[in-house]
């Protein structure tokens, strides 16, 4: 800002040479850059809300039936679809959030320098760049080949695409607790586990939650994963345990190469209640952030 | 690192193993606990390269090398060549990192060297909510509303470029279609410039605000600055992001499978439908009843799994070593 000011009064460069045009196309550039970014996510939110808004309906969501693609959109709902993503995503939380914080754990409170600890840390950065379709087709191999499509197979798919978030995420927050933290705690006589739960980890929490959160974010909109371990059905099954499921991105992919306009219709309003829930976990990670977070980068 | 993190201050300076009798039993299976949930991650990974390999061993051992690198893919008659999905894969990810990279890098310097930082936080909530919109949202937008749109447009590119030598075997042809290589290529642009912009400007960070201050003190505007200071410093870094945005772009599924147009032919041809490998194993995968179609999918998922592996590895130990240099540690 000093720079800039200081233009204002003494300026040393020709007034308006070659350099000054440059610095300024730069300039141009990186706003058009920004703008190139905001054309299509504005493009495709309009649309969404758009084309999804007029389907949406308390019966679109909730009703327990839905109708073959060439009915139009008010004959029953994508209640199935919805319960199926809600029980699937969440149940993928439940594991892979507990390990992955523990993981994080390992990494930063137990394994300090050593090899093994930055093995880990390494690896667990290349598989957050494991396209999540591999997550699926492992998941199919290793345990719908043996015991059936299931929404829990599903939720499989999905916690090993969040683990590794999870791990690094927290990890780079439980490097942020200052040292002195730990020490104070530890010269009170506890042992390092105690230390760890009770001190390090709450002192790390808002950001371990928000992370957390933005995992579950995405893997909440995936469908790779889905499709080979879920196997999409058309009636509710509320047994995550057993049985075909279903859940709203495989319900919009199949949707989507459907020429009915009740299934496209259908398409927008899940599309819609998707990324409904995937930006509600996202603010509400936010707001972790804003009110929680101690250490911030 | 200082020597307060070498020295274990939980552990008192006479025990010999961190695993010592005098630690509770509690304390102990914590760390047990903790240690397991890291290694989770290595025999998952493990697990995924055996298992797969496994499943699809018929499929490289019948078809052999000539047989998996061949363009003849046709599940009705027993031939199951890949090499159509990997030069659609390739191709796609190449278009997509094209348009991505001057994009992430403008937005990244953007973020890191014009606007002021208390402005820049709604710009990365914004990248933020671009990452979030679900894989098969923007290839349902793709199918439905860009593809028909775009249609128009490369019909109108296509028969303006007729006889121009180079640009029409890219840009030329006769099966023009809205889904197609470059719709696909598109797509994926949008979807990896979220992750290229926040690793780039991660590295763009670590450029030490004194090579900054000297550039501006020798009198250079904020163009040479950039050019003179940061560029140099974070170039390596950069690298490495575009290559992690590759693998991503290669990887994903989903919205290519919706807007690439499924057909596995071998074309310069850009605005012609084409596959990729992601994609062919989403949409065929519901008919892959036979014993080899199935191998030969899941084989196509070990092809993708290995790139991607390696072109993660690569570009963590690029990115990784440039942000140590540039910090000095």
């Amino acid at each position: 800002m000093a720079i800039a000011s200081e233009q204002q009064t003494v300026d040393l460069r020709e007034p308006s040479g070659w350099r000054r045009t440059k610095n300024q196309i730069a300039t141009v550039g990186m706003w058009i850059a920004f703008v190139v970014m905001l054309v299509p996510l504005g493009f495709v939110l309009v649309t969404v809300i758009g084309k999804g808004a007029s389907a949406i309906t308390w019966q679109f969501l909730t009703n327990s039936n839905i109708p073959i693609n060439v009915l139009p959109v008010n004959y029953g709902g994508v209640g199935p679809a919805v319960i199926g993503t809600l029980e699937i995503t969440g149940f993928a939380a439940l594991m892979a959030i507990p390990l992955g914080v523990l993981g994080g754990v390992y990494i930063n409170e137990y394994g300090g320098n050593h090899v093994l600890a930055r093995i880990i840390n390494f690896f667990a950065d290349v598989m957050t760049g494991v396209p999540s379709i591999i997550m699926g087709l492992f998941i199919y191999t290793i345990w719908v080949l043996h015991f059936g499509y299931s929404g829990l197979a599903g939720a499989f798919a999905l916690g090993c695409l969040m683990l590794p978030i999870v791990i690094r995420s927290t990890y780079e927050m439980l490097r942020l607790v200052p040292d002195s933290l730990r020490e104070a705690s530890y010269a009170l006589g506890a042992t390092k586990a105690r230390v760890t739960v009770t001190v390090v980890l709450p002192a790390a929490l808002g950001g371990i939650v928000s992370g957390a959160l933005l995992a579950v974010a995405r893997a909440a909109g995936e469908t790779a994963p889905l499709i080979f371990t879920i196997l999409t059905t058309q009636s509710l099954n509320s047994n995550l345990f057993s049985g075909a499921n279903t859940a709203l991105s495989t319900l919009i992919f199949q949707n989507a190469t459907q020429p009915y306009t009740g299934a496209q219709a259908r398409a927008w309003g899940s599309a819609l209640t998707l990324i409904a829930i995937a930006f509600i976990l996202m603010i509400v990670a936010r707001l972790v952030t804003a009110r929680f977070a101690r250490y911030d980068h | 690192m200082s020597i307060a993190t070498r020295a274990d201050s939980a552990i008192p300076a006479e025990s010999a193993s961190p695993l010592t009798k005098r630690r509770p039993f509690g304390d102990r299976s914590f760390q047990v606990l903790a240690l397991a949930s890291g290694l989770l991650v290595l025999i998952i990974l493990v697990l995924i390269a055996v298992s797969m390999t496994q499943q699809s061993t018929t499929w490289f051992t019948t078809a052999g090398w000539s047989g998996v690198f061949s363009t003849d893919w046709d599940p009705a008659h027993n031939a199951f060549g890949a090499l159509p999905f990997i030069y659609g894969t390739l191709i796609t990810a190449a278009i997509a990192i094209i348009i991505a990279f001057p994009v992430s890098i403008g937005i990244s310097l953007l973020l890191t060297e014009v606007v002021p930082r208390r402005f820049s936080r709604p710009i990365v909530y914004v990248i933020d909510l671009l990452a979030v919109v679900p894989s098969v949202v923007w290839g349902l937008w793709g199918i439905l509303v860009l593809a028909p749109w775009l249609q128009g447009i490369y019909q109108s590119i296509a028969s303006g470029l007729t006889g121009v030598p180079v640009l029409s075997t890219f840009f030329g042809g006769t099966g023009i279609s809205g889904a197609s290589f470059f719709t696909a290529g598109l797509i994926l642009a949008v979807m990896i410039t979220p992750i290229v912009t926040s690793l780039s400007r991660e590295v763009i960070a670590t450029v030490p605000a004194i090579d900054r201050e000297g550039a501006y003190a020798l009198g250079a505007t904020r163009w040479e600055m950039i050019r003179g200071a940061v560029w140099p410093h974070s170039q390596a870094g950069v690298v490495g992001a575009v290559l992690l945005g590759l693998g991503r772009a290669m990887g994903e599924t989903i919205a290519a499978a919706l807007v690439i147009g499924s057909s596995p032919t071998i074309t310069t041809h850009l605005f012609s439908t084409g596959y990729s490998m992601p994609s062919v194993i989403a949409n065929q995968f519901g008919e892959a009843t036979v014993g080899e179609f199935r191998a030969a999918l899941i084989g196509m998922g070990v092809l993708l799994f290995v790139i991607t592996i390696i072109i993660n590895l690569s570009a963590r130990a690029i990115v990784d070593r440039s942000v140590r240099r540039t910090q000095g540690a």
